[in-house]
């Protein structure tokens, strides 16, 4: 994987009702996992739906070098009325992949996230760590080159949390780019090479997470995580 | 008080004996009505949805309009389709007054603005839940609205099931457009109206009692499929 820059933002910012929920900020990104910290309502969100296109920048804009394949785990995943393979079928669907070779590729993600026996179950049965597990499961099965993850772990238990992070994990290490926001300072350090930290809206630091760790270079970064650090 | 009783008595053996007469009226309610829903929901539902996801100048006002259109009293609603659909009405060639078909529209007209009304409000919650996670999955417009109505098929389903309920418990419209005439368009309700008044109580009674029947089932089988749907797709 080439690690010179795969997405820049120029100038990216967004207004909404005349407030600034991200102020225009200037990145590029290198890294193979990049998580995003930052105190509750700083932008995480805001920022990765803008990556993911969820959110239409009012200035600014998004470049792509090389079109990548995204997808996106959300905090609480949204499941269809249906068995966990039909929910983990669906992106595979509407990409038009025919039956046999989607019902594969499905059962062959839920596998990999440990739920190979879950194929038939109704997926909103499914406890909130096992949902997480199909959501998973469902964006790997698309096989993106780019996968944004809106604090995957946060309602979830501290096993489930670790599996997730295990899974996400393996994604990365089958070639995906990780963009991930969270605020488990301990899940950052273990994944991520590199920290994007925002705060207020604004994005104040992209630094080597070993280095952001030690010595970040903001103030509110410093406050940021002695506030956290248990 | 005893004239009530034989009344009921008489009621409850014209029900078990299966009268012929009975049961043609029955048989006729069931059908307008059933057809009348499926109409309803099938103008209806997408017509929700649209609503519900559709962003569009006048939508916040087509809402209201439909609002406002369920609590169209009911024999305005008849006083209105019969002008349309009488000999010299804009729709007079039809042919359609006092038949059934007549009666299939005016309770179509009647429970759609329900169906409507409920389907957008299903839609708009789910849609809600899930405009993000179907969009990322790379899921247009139209693909996202089909699967919302597949993902609440047993809540439209009950949907449904409450337009049924209001259509055949319908009357006012149903007697003018339908003219409630014997062995033609007379249904349960409107012959229910027609015999209390002649003091034919016995049949008045006993289509009373299939009525409070039919919609209590429909309620009951409502209930049951909610509560299955729930336990088994939560």
């Amino acid at each position: 994987m080439t690690m010179s820059g795969w997405l820049r933002l120029e100038a990216l910012g967004l207004n909404e009702n005349g407030a600034r929920l991200l102020n225009p900020v200037n990145l590029t990104l290198t890294a193979g996992r990049t998580a995003i910290l930052g105190a509750n309502g700083a932008g995480k969100s805001t920022l990765l739906r803008l990556l993911h296109g969820l959110l239409r920048p009012s200035e600014g804009r998004l470049i792509w070098p090389t079109p990548l394949s995204q997808g996106m785990v959300f905090q609480r995943p949204a499941m269809l009325r249906a068995t966990v393979l039909a929910n983990v079928e669906y992106g595979l669907k509407i990409r038009g992949v025919e039956s046999a070779e989607r019902r594969r590729r499905a059962a062959a993600a839920l596998a990999q996230v440990g739920l190979g026996d879950f194929a038939k179950r109704p997926a909103r049965r499914l406890s909130g760590g096992e949902q997480q597990h199909v959501a998973l499961a469902r964006v790997w099965a698309l096989e993106p080159q780019v996968l944004f993850l809106d604090e995957p772990t946060a309602s979830l238990d501290p096993a489930s949390s670790r599996e997730v992070e295990r899974i996400i994990g393996d994604i990365a290490a089958a070639g995906a780019r990780i963009v991930m926001s969270s605020h488990n300072l301990g899940q950052a350090r273990r994944l991520a090479e590199e920290v994007i930290f925002i705060d207020h809206g604004a994005v104040l630091e992209q630094t080597p997470a070993a280095e952001f760790f030690k010595q970040p270079g903001s103030e509110a970064a410093r406050r940021f995580l002695r506030d956290e650090m248990p | 008080m005893q004239e009530f009783a034989a009344s009921l008595a008489l009621a409850a053996h014209l029900v078990s004996a299966g009268d012929a007469r009975l049961a043609g009226i029955v048989s006729l309610s069931l059908g307008v009505s059933l057809g009348a829903t499926l109409l309803a929901c099938a103008l209806g539902m997408p017509l929700g949805a649209w609503l519900a996801i559709g962003r569009f100048p006048g939508r916040h006002t087509l809402i209201v309009a439909f609002n406002a259109l369920m609590g169209l009293p009911s024999v305005v609603a008849g006083l209105f389709l019969y002008l349309l659909l009488s000999r010299a009405g804009p729709l007079g060639g039809l042919g359609l007054l006092f038949t059934p078909t007549a009666i299939v529209i005016a309770q179509t007209f009647l429970i759609a603005p329900l169906i409507v009304a409920l389907t957008r409000q299903l839609i708009e919650d789910a849609w809600q839940e899930y405009r993000e996670q179907l969009r990322s999955l790379g899921a247009r417009r139209t693909r996202a609205v089909a699967t919302l109505l597949w993902d609440g098929r047993f809540s439209l389903s009950i949907v449904g099931l409450a337009g049924f309920g209001r259509a055949i418990a319908e009357v006012g419209a149903v007697m003018i457009v339908g003219g409630n005439i014997d062995g033609v368009t007379r249904v349960m309700t409107t012959t229910i109206a027609l015999e209390t008044s002649k003091g034919d109580l016995p049949l008045a009674l006993a289509l009373s009692l299939i009525l409070i029947a039919l919609v209590m089932g429909v309620n009951l089988f409502a209930a049951l499929l909610r509560a299955w749907a729930a336990r088994r797709w939560g």
